[in-house]
């Protein structure tokens, strides 16, 4: 489902990655590990799509549309709610039956309670708990999730390892994360980048 | 359908941030009418209708210039745009939403400025004046909100986006002050032609400006 050739990666003179391979079969769950600056974040945006390589090749057999990306940012509107951001996001994701997908989404991410409040007012965790129920909420073939348990408590966590769990057996998965650990169920394949 | 569809929710949002947060309106209503208070104290009273039509453009120009760095203020917080990017929606209907919030606010802005453009210099304004306005709005909402959307990846936004914009809005400028004091017809055309010609570009050309 992913293929990465030989790729390179520079910001002006600065090399983020160097003569990256891999490769992600359809329902594999690849877990990318490596200390800060090694180019985790910036592997992930090559594969969405919102970074090109610098050199070599990176394929990816998924539309655009199919592909579910949580990133440092949760990618919301301060000045929306929880609903307003992610009936936006279901119009331009087309989701079928959008409101009921909405709301079981915001209940299961105990995000319901808050849904008409704007986003600024939002915890960190709970900005993160709604930036994953943006990233799942058309119901992707392809998950590229970098660091998912950023700020979340052990609640949200508990939420997350079921999530995931649950769609596991229905998608592919590309995780980047400095907890290896935590996806070791999960997992079937761990790559190291910049070590 | 679906494009439209797309469109209609993006600029909707837009207009649903104004309301919520008001930071860009305000700030053109309060520029535009400082602006001509200013010009009708400089202006001697003798003054030429090609004198006070010049001043009314060059406030024009501002406000929209004003309202255009504010554009993709919402999408810098939090990398918003790029989530817009990743959905499967064209691109372009990103910047068909923005310029069409962009030229509600610039729109309720002249709503303001022209009549008190009226009440301070009594030019006389005429349909021809009015068809100049709402095409050089046209104009400055196609162009200005590509432009901006391209300062916006930028460190230096402040200073690209009048560098870029303004250049290319001096044709607006001759072709609304032409429709409004010589009142010709091939004024109003070539800003019809302008309007053309850029929304073609800027709609083709957008992917290219929020992708890398």
């Amino acid at each position: 489902m992913i293929r990465v050739q030989g790729v390179e990666k520079r910001y002006g003179e600065k090399r983020v990655l160097r003569g990256l391979d891999l490769e992600l079969e359809r329902g594999g769950f690849l877990v990318v590990t490596g200390p800060n600056g090694s180019g985790k974040t910036t592997l992930l945006r090559l594969v969405v799509g919102l970074a090109q390589p610098t050199a070599g090749q990176v394929e990816v057999a998924v539309p655009r549309g199919r592909i579910g990306f949580l990133a440092h940012e949760p990618l919301v509107y301060r000045e929306l709610t929880a609903l307003e951001n992610l009936d936006l996001y279901g119009r331009l994701y087309r989701v079928p039956e959008r409101r009921e997908r909405i709301g079981m989404l915001l209940e299961r991410f105990r995000l319901w309670e808050a849904r008409r409040e704007r986003v600024s007012s939002f915890s960190r965790g709970m900005l993160q708990r709604l930036a994953l129920c943006r990233a799942f909420l058309h119901q992707p073939d392809l998950y590229v999730l970098d660091e998912p348990f950023t700020a979340l408590d052990a609640d949200g966590a508990a939420l997350l390892d079921r999530e995931l769990a649950e769609l596991r057996p229905r998608a592919t998965f590309l995780v980047a994360t400095h907890a290896a650990s935590r996806f070791a169920p999960l997992a079937t394949a761990q790559v190291a980048i910049g070590t | 359908m679906s494009y439209l569809a797309d469109v209609g929710a993006l600029a909707r949002k837009d207009l649903r941030l104004e309301l919520r947060a008001r930071d860009t309106l305000p700030a053109m209503l309060l520029f535009v009418v400082s602006t001509l208070v200013v010009f009708h104290f400089t202006l001697p009273q003798n003054a030429s209708r090609l004198a006070a039509f010049g001043l009314l453009w060059v406030a024009l120009i501002f406000t929209a210039l004003l309202g255009l760095t504010r554009c993709f203020a919402a999408e810098r917080e939090q990398d918003v745009l790029d989530g817009l990017v990743l959905a499967p929606s064209d691109r372009s209907a990103i910047w068909l939403g923005k310029a069409i919030a962009m030229l509600a606010f610039l729109v309720a802005a002249e709503v303001v400025a022209l009549p008190a453009f009226a009440l301070f210099f009594d030019p006389g304004i005429d349909g021809r004046t009015l068809a100049g306005v709402a095409l050089a709005d046209l104009g400055i909402c196609t162009v200005g909100t590509l432009l901006a959307g391209m300062a916006a990846a930028s460190r230096a936004r402040e200073l690209l986006l009048p560098l870029l914009f303004l250049p290319l809005a001096i044709p607006i400028v001759i072709g609304g002050v032409g429709a409004s004091v010589n009142g010709g017809a091939r004024y109003v055309e070539f800003l019809v032609l302008y309007d053309a010609i850029f929304a073609i570009i800027s709609w083709a050309s957008f992917e290219y400006v929020v992708t890398e």
